[in-house]
């Protein structure tokens, strides 16, 4: 039994309270006296050429501060990007200026074009009103294939095309995967998008900059999941302020899910602006603002080919993948389709040989980057839907097929060919489990109770394996990534023994101030009421690199038990002094050291006293005080996988789907706080149920969003999932890292839209329609039309 | 600029609106209660609900000269004096109803709301009455859990976890 507040306790949360109560402190609930607000006029157009921006009659409004246009950021950088993919001939990435606010041209809907600051709000948006922009339209770049067209109209005057870049993995492989398929028993084909998501965070994105002319410092607050890396990329590369002039606070962060990672143009005006105007600057998105300006995720275009022999072995892999960039680089935009990608296109197979094809492309659309999974759910759910295909063509249970191909427990460590190597894993095992908590053996008979009822049923399993905890800086930088990715923590122990944990690991939901408060107690044996986790403040924390890619127990998590680890050692020095023994010889057992085989001990409390007031203490062998900081940066990606399986009923009349239930074994390792664990799966299923159902970004022909608000954008309701059942009782823990974790934020959104569609695709054939694929979402519309096909 | 009074969790509370001035708007910028959040600007997604007169509202869709006059609460006033959570606000925390915690107080107003009217409802009556509350973090289920827990019901039923 986990003890109370100790790992695999279900801790309940402590941040809850002031969520609960209403007094959390989220970005727009941040108000500075004398502050301003900002309006950004954006464009209404997909793509054109600025003629003339007349601000006059909207300078002359009531309350208006200033109007800013590009003009104003000539000396600015542009919003950089933080990774350079080297394409397949030895090349880097095309990489364009995005600048603060459109220079010339604009090339989305949504690009911002000039910043009104007003006395309030209101007189901000009426000014924005007024102010009168000539633009001559261009034809919008919005097809992928059509934008790498021979004379294709180009989205950046100054690249060559509108290929960003042409990549392959594994390079080497590409002649050999070719013959395999040539060569093999069997090949199944299939043709998929992954559906264009708005990743909709419930909080909508707000920056407040702050200017202090006293001592020339600036202070931002902003909805991120990484501070310092919005300081480092704000400050260095954009604005040119050095760190220590520039203070970046993410408060309450209210749901992220990637689209908070990035470093947004918002951010960097309200932080310049602030000077200029010598006033605090505020800015708060509306709904339909953060659908033209957060980045979205997914859009691939893929082919999948899957090849194998004549005992069901798959040989060979072969993707080819058109990844859709938006109109800009995101801040990570260009590693989602390439190294997050390819490398799991082994899933949990042996497969011997892939190659990944990606083309990533310019269009006249929003940013694309990282939402939750990033890059994995596009793996997955090619290789997922592509063996369920494979089964049916040869006539094999998809479970079976899966399991014969299985890369099996004894075979750990497991080098895949395609660089990554997994650490520890029981695939047998999760698929076991989710086949029985489903009851697989007798589906047949809930299949036939349905068919009396004139319904179709299906059952749709998905395996999926992730890299999680990213990951190892040499290799992230051998890859293109212009940042390190380690993780720190500051653990300072106070004179009385209440601890301070300062993370670089941001929490926007998480429960990290519950959890890594629950690590640190079990490490010491102290109460959990007495550790308080601070994070979201550069000014605070160490250099950090944040929270995204079910990277923070992992990899935030491990550089705190590294700091603890540091206290406890000295800590023991302290009480071998005060205990008169030998170092040696402590033992450290809730909240007492003690010298072994003896009765003699003190307490926590003591040591940590005598280290601030070290009037008996070795001060010529050690410095007072207890406060320890460690960097850890990890040897190796985590490999979370779980097997998911979704059981549908099918409506033949209309198309409509109705989930009847939902199942995830997941294997993360090492569970800090089961409830939590249990929660994030939840919200990552639903939202892998919401693409593989509801979700979609429509653009029209002229590149206008149609999907622009909660209205026309369908985000999954109370009704439209059911209740989940979860389990994470396989557990394989991770080998290189000290609490043996795998990251469990993601792993929802990754295994569940395959687990949807299998099930839908399963429902039609037992059916008798001859469907074998529909592109995400499965609306009752999509169903109905390939029933009629089929 | 027209003077509004209204009384906000059992006090009387008063302020300057414009016309187009939103309740939401007013109650947290002129009145600092910033508990009650904005996530959309269509109505859609319940974060701002309050109670106006015992109905749940989105205070998002109603002027704030509209409630001159009205009795309004919301989520600062619904634990007691002395911080203990209602008996929704601990079926939340017991129940790991909230995630990011953004959603969260139009959930509970919501909630407070449905149990008011229907003292026990079923886990198919409680979904259809969430449909103007969206939760992007914890896919419902535990916010669905909590509201059963809090209306005195066994969550058994509702699969473990």
């Amino acid at each position: 039994m986990p003890k109370d507040g100790g790992i695999g306790d279900s801790t309940k949360r402590r941040e809850d309270i002031r969520f609960l109560t209403g007094v959390g402190n989220y970005t727009d609930d941040i108000n500075i006296a004398g502050q301003t607000y900002a309006c950004f006029l954006r464009s209404d157009v997909a793509h054109g050429t600025i003629n003339s921006i007349d601000t006059s009659a909207a300078e002359a409004m009531d309350g208006v501060v200033k109007i800013f246009t590009a003009a104003d950021f000539a000396q600015a950088g542009g919003i950089p990007c933080g990774w350079q993919v080297t394409d397949r001939f030895g090349q880097p990435m095309q990489e364009p200026k995005h600048p603060i606010l459109a220079e010339g041209k604009v090339r989305h809907v949504g690009d911002p074009i000039a910043v009104v600051v007003a006395e309030t709000a209101e007189q901000a948006r009426d000014a924005v009103e007024a102010i009168e922009v000539d633009i001559e339209e261009l034809e919008p770049v919005l097809n992928m294939k059509d934008a790498l067209a021979d004379g294709a109209t180009k989205v950046h005057d100054d690249l060559t095309s509108n290929l960003c870049y042409d990549w392959g993995f594994v390079e080497e492989n590409r002649e050999a995967v070719d013959q395999a398929i040539k060569s093999a028993h069997h090949v199944t084909t299939l043709e998929l998008t992954n559906n264009r998501l708005v990743p909709n965070p419930m909080e909508p994105r707000v920056a407040v900059g702050q200017y202090s002319r006293a001592n020339d410092e600036y202070t931002l607050y902003t909805t991120s999941q990484n501070p310092h890396v919005i300081r480092l990329l704000m400050g260095a590369f954009v604005l040119g302020i050095p760190e220590h002039k520039l203070r970046v606070v993410a408060p309450d962060v209210g749901g992220g899910f990637g689209s908070k990672i990035y470093h947004y143009a918002e951010e960097a005006f309200v932080t310049y602006a602030a000077k200029v105007v010598n006033r605090p600057v505020k800015w708060t998105s509306s709904r339909s603002e953060a659908f033209i300006s957060d980045a979205h995720g997914r859009d691939h275009v893929t082919k999948i080919e899957l090849a194998m022999d004549e005992n069901h072995k798959f040989t060979a892999v072969r993707t080819d993948t058109y990844a859709n960039m938006g109109a800009y680089l995101s801040t990570f935009a260009p590693s989602i389709p390439t190294w997050l990608h390819g490398t799991l296109m082994a899933g949990n197979y042996t497969t011997p040989l892939v190659y990944v094809n990606v083309k990533a492309v310019f269009t006249n659309t929003v940013p694309v980057d990282a939402y939750r999974g990033a890059g994995r759910p596009e793996a997955t759910y090619q290789l997922e839907r592509v063996i369920d295909k494979a089964a049916r063509e040869i006539g094999m249970d998809p479970a079976e097929l899966r399991r014969l191909n299985f890369i099996k427990p004894d075979q750990f460590p497991y080098q895949t060919p395609v660089a990554v190597m997994y650490d520890t894993g029981n695939y047998d095992a999760t698929l076991d489990k989710a086949l029985e908590m489903t009851d697989y053996a007798n589906f047949e008979s809930r299949a036939a109770e349905s068919k009396a009822r004139g319904k179709l049923r299906g059952y749709g399993l998905a395996h999926f394996i992730e890299a999680c905890g990213i990951a190892p800086s040499n290799l992230v930088g051998q890859l293109g990534a212009r940042a390190g990715l380690y993780e720190s923590a500051t653990v300072r122990v106070n004179a009385t023994g209440s601890i301070s944990v300062f993370t670089g690991s941001h929490s926007h939901g998480q429960g990290h101030e519950t959890t890594f408060a629950q690590v640190v107690s079990e490490m010491i044996g102290i109460d959990v009421s007495l550790i308080d986790i601070v994070h979201g403040d550069t000014s605070k924390t160490p250099m950090g690199m944040g929270t995204y890619g079910s990277r923070s127990i992992a990899v935030g998590g491990s550089a705190m038990v590294r700091a603890t680890e540091k206290i406890i050692n000295k800590a023991k020095k302290i009480a071998s002094h005060l205990l008169e023994a030998s170092e040696a010889d402590i033992e450290l057992k809730d909240g007492q050291f003690s010298v072994a085989g003896t009765d003699k001990s003190v307490a926590w409390g003591d040591v940590t006293l005598a280290a601030y007031v070290p009037h008996n203490y070795p001060l010529e062998s050690l410095e007072p005080g207890l406060e320890e900081t460690a960097f850890y940066d990890p040897s190796n990606f985590t490999y979370p996988s779980g097997a998911y399986v979704c059981e549908v009923e099918v409506d033949p009349d209309t198309g409509k789907v109705d989930i009847l239930g939902f199942t995830a074994a997941d294997d993360f390792g090492n569970v800090i706080n089961p409830m939590i664990v249990a929660g994030q799966v939840h919200g990552g299923v639903a939202q892998g149920i919401g693409q593989a159902l509801l979700e979609n970004t429509v653009y029209d022909e002229n590149g206008q969003l149609l999907t622009g608000s909660f209205m026309d954008y369908a985000m999954p309701r109370a009704s439209d999932v059911p209740s989940f059942s979860v389990d994470h009782s396989c557990q394989t823990p991770c080998t290189h890292n000290p609490l043996g974790v795998k990251g469990c934020g993601e792993a929802g959104a990754i295994g569940s839209p395959p687990a949807v569609v299998n099930a839908v695709i399963d429902a039609l054939q037992r059916g008798g329609y001859n469907v074998d694929h529909i592109d995400m979402p499965v609306s009752p519309s999509r169903v109905w039309a390939a029933m009629q096909q089929g | 600029m027209t003077k509004i009074t209204m009384t906000v969790n059992g006090k009387t509370r008063s302020g300057d609106a414009e016309g187009r001035t939103l309740l939401v708007q007013f109650l947290r910028d002129t009145l600092g209660l910033t508990g009650t959040h904005v996530g959309c600007d269509t109505s859609q997604c319940g974060a701002c609900v309050v109670h106006v007169n015992g109905k749940a509202v989105k205070s998002c869709t109603m002027l704030a000269a509209e409630a001159d006059g009205a009795d309004v609460s919301t989520i600062e006033g619904q634990a007691a004096p002395d911080g203990t959570l209602n008996a929704i606000q601990q079926a939340f925390q017991d129940h790991h109803g909230l995630q990011c915690g953004f959603c969260t107080p139009g959930m509970v107003m919501s909630a407070a709301a449905l149990l008011k009217d229907n003292p026990k409802p079923t886990e198919t009556e409680i979904r259809h009455y969430l449909e103007g509350n969206i939760c992007r973090c914890t896919g419902y289920h535990n916010i669905v859990k909590a509201i059963m827990a809090a209306s005195g019901q066994d969550v058994g039923a509702i699969a473990a976890e």
